[in-house]
C-alpha cells in the first residue's frame, strides 16, 4: 500500500525526536561518546560553559539556601530545583536580554540566572504578595502555580512580537505532569499554527508531585508530541548542561530566524520532594533517588571543565564566593515586613472600583483604631492613603 | 466623516442621508471596525470570526478590511484563544477575543478567572493586561442546549474583571469602543436576543459624540458607560432595575404598566462591574420600591447581590422588599420550554403588584 508521502518521509522525521536523549558530557564528565542525532550538536564554546559552570554553582546554593530557610521559617514553602540546575541555567543563558522567559513555581534558579535579584525571584514564597518582581524588567513572566497556563501568555507574547516584525523569543518552561493538561496542547497547537517563535521546555524530572510519568503519558517520550502538532521535538540529557545549551540554542536559534517552535523534552530527576511540605518515602525508594546521584549536573560540568584545565582551583573559588554572596542577599532579605494592608486594594484594577474605595475606607478605619494590631503582626506601618482618583469610570 | 463611511458596516441598511438603521450587532460591528482604525494595536481574533465574519456577523467585513493580521481564525480552542489573548496584552495589545456562546466560554474560566482577572493585583499593577472577551450570552433565541446561559455572576463574582452588557443599539457601539480603550481585562456581554433589534441611528453624531467624550479637561480618559447606569425611562411610582436582554422586558412593563396608570422608572445597570451604586440608590430613593429583574437563575446571582445593596443602603427608603424576577434555579431550558423560564412583562408587573401598594392607599 502506498503511503502518501506528507504523512511519511523527511518532512515528518524532522519533527521526531533523535532515538536518544542527546547527551554531550557524560556522567563521568568525558566527552560523550557520539550519537545518531537529528542535527549535528557542537559542543557549545567555553566560555559559554564556564558562565553555565557558575551559574550551576549559583543555583545548587540557591537551592540549598532557600530550603534552610523554609526550616528556618522565612520562606512559606520552596519547590526545590536541586539536581535539575542544568535545565534552570540553560533555559536563562540560551535567551537574549529582549528575549521572555515564562518560568514555573520550580524556576527560580532559571529567573535568577537571568538576572532577577534573588531575594525578589523569591517573594512570592516569602508571602508579601504573590509575586515579588516586575516581571517587564527582565521580561521574566509570574512564576505560574496553575499548569501549563503560562505556556498560552508565552505564546500570546511571541505572537504579539511576530507580528511586529521583532526577532523576540519565548521561552516557556513546564514540567511532566504539565504535559497531560488542556492548556499545554492548546498552547502548542497555536504556537504551531502561527509558526511562532517559543521554544518549550519540558523539565521532565519524573514525577508531578508523587505520579510518576507512566501515569502522565503512554507516549515513546513527551518530546514526541511535537509531531501532533507539526512541530520539531528534541530530547535531551538534562543533567548535562552542554547539550542543553547546544539543544536549546539551536531551537532559539530556529525561532529566531522565523522557523517556528520547539518542543524540547529535557530528562532529568527531582532529587528532593515536591515541596518540604510533602514526604517522597511515601511514593519512591531511595535506591531510585540514589541512581541518580551520578548524574549529578554540577558535577558532571566541573569534572569536564577541569580535565580540560578551564577551570582552575582560581576560578572555582570566585564561582564559590559569588553563589555565598547571593546565598547571603537570600539569608539577609526580609528583614522587615513593611507590607501595607491598603495593597490589597490598589492594584486589582487600575483604578478602584468605588466598592474598593469604601472596603479599604473600612480597614483603613480599622487600622486607624489603636487597640488594634495589625492583622499579619508585624510592624504596623502607616497606612497610606489610597491613590487618588484619576481616570477613572466615575 | 472618515475613511470609513465607504465602507459602511455590512449590518448597517442604508438609509438616506446620515441616519442609518443599525442594528445592535452592526453597532458592535462598526465598534469593532473604528477601534481597529483608531489604534493598530488593537486585534480581534476567535472562533470563525474572520472569513466567516462571526456566527452573529459582528465580525462581518474586518478580515478583509483590516487583513489577516488584525481579524483572524484561530484553532477551536477557548483557553488557548484567552491565554494567548492575556499574553498579547502583556506585549503591548489590545486583544479583542470572542468566544462563540456563554457556554463554550466555560473551558477558558481558568484563564480568565486566574490569570486575566488577577494579573495586575499579582504583579501589584505593574502589568496591565487591556483585553475584552465578548461573550454573547442570555437566551429567548431558541438555541440549543448549551447556547443560552446567563453566566454574568461568574464573571461578576471575581475581582479584577470588569463586566458590561448593553441593551441598546448605540450601547453596544459606545460601550464597546469604552471597553477596548479601558486599560483591564472586560468580559463584554452580549444578549444575543437583542442582536437583530434595530435604531435609527445618525451615524457620525454617534462617532462625533463618542470621540468628544474620551478624555476630560486634564487630557485623563473618560468612558460613556463603564461604571455608570442610566435611566432608560423615568417614572415615579417604582424602579424596575434590569440589565441586557432584560431591559426590553422592562421597558415594555414599563409602559403595560402606565396604560393602568402606574408610572415606573427602568434603570439600565450596563455596568455590572463596577457597579454604580450612586445612581441605582438615587432611583429606588426616588420611587421607594424596586423590582430586579434578570434572566440568570436568582440564586447568588447578580440580581441578588442588586437586592443586598439596595437594602443595606436604601432601607428607610423603602415602602416594600425589593422583589427579583428571574429565571428559575434551574439549567437553561429546551427551545419549547424556555418561555415559561424567562422573566416576561406579566410576571415583571405581579412582582411589581406585591409592592404593598395598599399602605399608601
Amino acid at each position: 500500500m502506498d503511503v502518501p508521502t506528507r504523512f511519511s518521509g523527511p518532512a515528518v522525521q524532522s519533527l521526531l525526536p533523535s532515538s536518544e536523549p542527546v547527551q554531550l558530557i557524560d556522567h563521568d564528565g568525558n566527552r560523550a561518546a557520539p550519537q545518531v542525532t537529528k542535527e549535528a550538536y557542537p559542543i557549545p564554546d567555553v566560555d559559554l560553559l564556564l558562565r553555565g559552570y557558575r551559574q550551576l554553582v549559583t543555583g545548587r546554593r540557591v537551592n540549598q539556601q532557600a530550603s534552610a530557610l523554609v526550616r528556618q521559617g522565612r520562606l512559606a514553602v520552596y519547590p526545590s530545583s536541586f539536581g535539575q540546575e542544568a535545565c534552570q541555567v540553560a533555559a536563562a543563558l540560551c535567551l537574549a536580554p529582549g528575549d521572555w522567559l515564562f518560568p514555573t513555581y520550580r524556576d527560580t534558579v532559571a529567573a535568577i540566572a537571568r538576572g532577577l535579584d534573588p531575594v525578589q525571584a523569591l517573594g512570592a514564597l516569602h508571602g508579601n504578595w504573590h509575586c515579588g518582581y516586575n516581571p517587564l524588567e527582565h521580561r521574566v513572566s509570574i512564576a505560574a502555580t496553575p499548569l501549563a497556563t503560562q505556556l498560552l501568555h508565552a505564546v500570546g507574547v511571541a505572537h504579539a512580537a511576530k507580528m511586529r516584525g521583532e526577532d523576540t523569543v519565548v521561552l516557556a518552561m513546564c514540567g511532566d505532569g504539565a504535559s497531560s493538561e488542556g492548556d499545554f496542547s492548546e498552547a502548542l497547537n497555536f504556537a504551531a499554527v502561527f509558526q511562532l517563535p517559543v521554544v518549550f521546555l519540558i523539565q521532565n524530572n519524573q514525577y508531578a508531585i508523587s505520579v510518576p510519568l507512566s501515569r502522565q503519558t503512554a507516549a515513546p517520550s513527551l518530546a514526541h508530541k511535537g509531531v501532533g502538532f507539526g512541530m520539531p521535538g528534541e530530547g535531551v540529557d538534562g543533567n548535562d548542561l552542554a547539550a542543553l545549551l547546544a539543544v536549546l540554542g539551536a531551537a532559539v536559534r530556529h525561532a529566531r530566524d522565523g522557523g517556528g517552535p520547539t518542543l524540547v523534552e529535557a530528562h532529568t530527576y527531582r532529587m528532593e520532594a515536591h515541596t518540604n511540605a510533602d514526604d517522597a518515602d511515601r511514593y519512591r525508594s531511595r535506591e531510585e533517588v540514589a541512581q541518580w546521584l551520578p548524574k549529578d549536573p554540577l558535577r558532571r560540568m566541573e569534572a569536564y571543565l577541569r580535565t580540560r584545565g578551564t577551570l582552575t582551583d582560581d576560578d572555582a573559588e570566585l564561582a564559590a564566593a559569588a553563589a555565598e554572596e547571593v546565598a547571603a542577599q537570600l539569608r539577609n532579605g526580609w528583614q522587615q515586613d513593611d507590607v501595607d494592608p491598603l495593597d490589597l486594594f490598589r492594584f486589582v484594577y487600575s483604578n478602584p472600583t468605588p466598592q474598593l474605595r469604601e472596603q479599604a475606607a473600612q480597614l483603613q478605619e480599622e487600622l486607624a483604631r489603636a487597640d488594634k494590631p495589625d492583622a499579619v503582626g508585624s510592624t504596623p506601618s502607616a497606612p497610606q492613603k489610597l491613590q487618588p482618583e484619576g481616570g477613572s469610570a466615575r | 466623516m472618515t475613511a470609513v463611511s465607504d465602507q459602511r458596516p455590512a449590518l448597517a441598511d442604508a438609509a438616506e442621508g446620515d441616519a442609518t438603521v443599525l442594528t445592535f450587532a452592526g453597532a458592535l460591528n462598526l465598534a469593532l471596525a473604528d477601534a481597529l482604525e483608531a489604534d493598530p494595536t488593537v486585534l480581534m481574533f476567535g472562533e470563525d470570526v474572520g472569513t466567516l465574519g462571526g456566527v452573529f456577523r459582528v465580525t462581518d467585513g474586518l478580515a478583509k478590511r483590516f487583513g489577516p493580521d488584525r481579524c483572524f481564525d484561530t484553532p477551536l480552542a477557548e483557553s488557548g484563544i484567552v491565554g494567548v489573548a492575556i499574553g498579547m496584552a502583556m506585549n503591548g495589545m489590545r486583544p479583542v477575543v470572542e468566544m462563540q456562546f456563554d457556554a463554550f466560554a466555560y473551558p477558558a474560566l481558568q484563564q480568565i478567572l486566574s490569570h486575566a482577572a488577577k494579573f495586575s493585583n499579582r504583579t501589584r499593577g505593574r502589568v496591565h493586561l487591556p483585553l475584552v472577551i465578548r461573550i454573547p450570552y442570555a437566551g429567548g433565541v431558541g438555541g440549543v442546549e448549551h447556547h443560552s446561559d446567563s453566566s454574568e455572576a461568574y464573571y461578576a463574582h471575581t475581582p479584577g474583571l470588569t463586566v458590561l452588557t448593553p441593551a441598546t443599539v448605540q450601547d453596544a457601539y459606545r460601550m464597546l469602543r469604552d471597553a477596548i480603550r479601558w486599560p483591564d481585562p472586560v468580559v463584554f456581554l452580549e444578549p444575543k436576543k437583542l442582536y437583530f433589534a434595530k435604531e435609527t441611528v445618525d451615524l457620525g453624531a454617534l462617532r462625533e459624540d463618542y470621540a468628544r467624550d474620551t478624555a476630560d479637561r486634564t487630557g485623563s480618559p473618560r468612558y460613556a458607560a463603564i461604571g455608570k447606569a442610566v435611566v432608560a425611562r423615568p417614572g415615579t411610582d417604582a424602579t424596575l432595575i434590569a440589565y441586557g436582554a432584560s431591559v426590553p422586558v422592562a421597558l415594555a412593563a414599563a409602559e403595560a404598566a402606565a396604560v393602568e396608570g402606574r408610572s415606573l422608572q427602568v434603570l439600565d445597570v450596563r455596568s455590572l462591574v463596577p457597579f454604580d451604586d450612586e445612581t441605582v440608590m438615587a432611583a429606588v430613593r426616588r420611587t421607594g420600591r424596586a423590582v430586579v429583574i434578570a434572566e440568570a437563575p436568582g440564586f447568588a446571582s447578580v440580581a441578588s447581590e442588586i437586592v443586598a445593596r439596595i437594602q443595606e443602603r436604601c432601607f428607610h427608603w423603602l415602602a416594600a422588599p425589593v422583589l427579583r424576577v428571574t429565571g428559575f434555579d434551574i439549567p437553561y431550558p429546551a427551545p419549547k420550554l424556555e418561555h415559561y423560564h424567562l422573566p416576561d412583562v406579566d410576571r415583571v408587573l405581579d412582582a411589581v403588584d406585591e409592592l404593598q401598594w395598599e399602605e399608601d392607599e
